[in-house]
């Protein structure tokens, strides 16, 4: 039986961001959008959202601290 | 109580409009807000007052910018640290599997090992099975390990034909809800020399002449040690499991106090069990850090490695805020993959030479970096302290820069 992990309680959910929401949301920052944090191209979730190396993933995790939280990740070899 | 969150945000943007107050809670305070507007029955001037104080609360609270975060987070988890027992307990009560808990454990989890201790899953059931013990108890058997000695009502020794002879429980069986036909495809593959009638079982030595060695009796013993010892069931790397009752979470319980079943296993293989038919693939889970990043992802690692470190602090007594723990999670995962604190994870690829060998192995850095030619740029803590220069960190982090277009 296939499972799809990305139900799974410890799995946030991801999402690959088009290029106008990366322009949109790293215009403002002081720091290149290339040093975020990684995630390697052979995660089980990058596979199974078919995103490649160089796209920036939204990861919305459920925080015990704020609730919710938007963090992003730079997929990588 | 959707239209008093969004009650609660108009509010903010109205505050924000009318009094510039720049507020940007995050979602759990919004749902405070809400949670004490209704409670506490307050009128729309109250909640607006409520907002403006919880402004003021939140921004004392802040991190100010140049804070060291990471020396207040190692301080906050040592000191609770010292005060760890070095012992390991075992489960009390209605378990008795053992787990490494306390200071082995935490260490376990900050060094990112791959073969822990004690590794365990909580295998949860899904709807329909949830309550289904006939089910619970067959799939236990079958992730669960069990060798030919489990299922014995008597086991000889013959000297005389140098045959182990070897006489299967049917209860036993019957009780394991195990597959008579598995159990003696399992033998026969085994063995060479197999004659299994019924619940007999004879096994000779599947050397060809057994009068000739002088090592005969010693070898049809090794042959009883291995015919005990064989697994006829169970997925790899499981051992023990035990099955638990316990009452269904809040969120998911239809009705008050319902019941489930649990597996709890020695060994773990998140994998395999994640595809089994009837398990519940959203609780699921395991305490292999490293198995998670595996088969969850990176993401999932740093949720695990926060979960399992809280608990194991919490366990103990003690309580550490979990924000230092998420930092510590934070950075352990942000190159994609799971590395530990310490000389072969972080501290020990730091991009400074001076930091690195300010840590541990002062020689081996200098020597390699001099040989290489390495450069430093003196941007972290550690290489300032060491060349006596103000740091950049707190009021140091900040410095003077000319406007020269207004002079």
């Amino acid at each position: 039986m296939k499972i799809d992990i990305q139900n799974h309680m410890l799995v946030p959910k991801h999402e690959i961001m088009t290029e106008e929401e990366i322009s949109e949301e790293f215009s403002e920052v002081d720091y290149d959008f290339k040093n975020l944090p990684k995630i390697k191209s052979k995660d089980p979730v990058v596979k199974a959202i078919g995103a490649e190396p160089g796209n920036v993933l939204r990861i919305t995790r459920e925080s015990q601290t704020a609730g919710e939280f938007v963090t992003y990740r730079i997929v990588e070899d | 109580m959707d239209d008093i969150i969004l009650k609660v945000k108009d509010t903010i943007v109205e505050l924000n409009d009318t009094e510039n107050l720049e507020i940007e809670f995050p979602d759990s305070y919004i749902k405070d807000l809400a949670k004490a507007y209704v409670d506490e029955d307050l009128t729309d001037d109250e909640l607006k007052e409520l907002i403006r104080k919880l402004k003021q609360a939140y921004d004392r609270a802040r991190v100010e910018a140049g804070e060291a975060v990471g020396t207040v987070a190692a301080q906050s988890v040592g000191e609770p640290g010292t005060q760890m027992t070095m012992r390991t307990f075992h489960y009390a009560g209605v378990t008795e599997l053992n787990v490494t808990l306390g200071l082995p454990r935490l260490i376990e989890i900050v060094d990112a090992r791959k073969d822990i201790a004690t590794p365990t899953m909580d295998i949860y059931f899904n709807e329909e099975r949830r309550d289904d013990e006939e089910f619970v108890r067959i799939l236990a058997n079958q992730i669960g390990k069990s060798t030919i000695n489990d299922i014995l009502s008597d086991f000889n020794l013959n000297y005389g034909t140098m045959e182990v002879e070897a006489v299967l429980d049917s209860k036993k069986i019957e009780e394991k809800r195990l597959d008579r036909d598995e159990i003696n495809a399992a033998i026969e593959k085994a063995f060479k020399k197999v004659v299994i009638n019924g619940d007999e079982i004879i096994i000779s030595s599947s050397k060809s002449d057994k009068s000739e060695s002088k090592f005969e009796i010693r070898e049809l013993r090794l042959l009883a040690d291995k015919v005990r010892d064989l697994q006829i069931s169970g997925i790899k790397n499981i051992g023990k499991v035990i099955i638990r009752r316990d009452d269904v979470p809040f969120e998911l319980a239809e009705f008050e106090g319902q019941k489930e079943w649990i597996i709890h296993t020695e060994g773990s293989n998140l994998k395999e069990i994640l595809s089994k038919e009837g398990i519940d693939p959203v609780r699921t889970t395991t305490n292999n850090i490293h198995e998670i990043g595996e088969v969850l992802g990176i993401e999932a690692a740093r949720q695990s490695i926060i979960n399992e470190a809280q608990n194991t602090l919490s366990e103990q007594g003690l309580s550490v805020d979990v924000r230092h723990i998420m930092l510590v999670a934070d950075i352990m995962t942000s190159e994609g993959i799971v590395k530990s604190i310490g000389r072969h994870g972080i501290s020990g690829e730091k991009s400074s030479v001076l930091a690195r060998a300010a840590f541990e192995e002062t020689g081996k850095h200098l020597l390699h970096a001099s040989i290489r030619g390495e450069v430093d740029d003196l941007t972290g803590i550690i290489e300032n302290i060491i060349i006596g220069q103000p740091i950049p960190l707190g009021t140091g982090s900040v410095g003077v820069k000319m406007d020269y277009k207004n002079k």
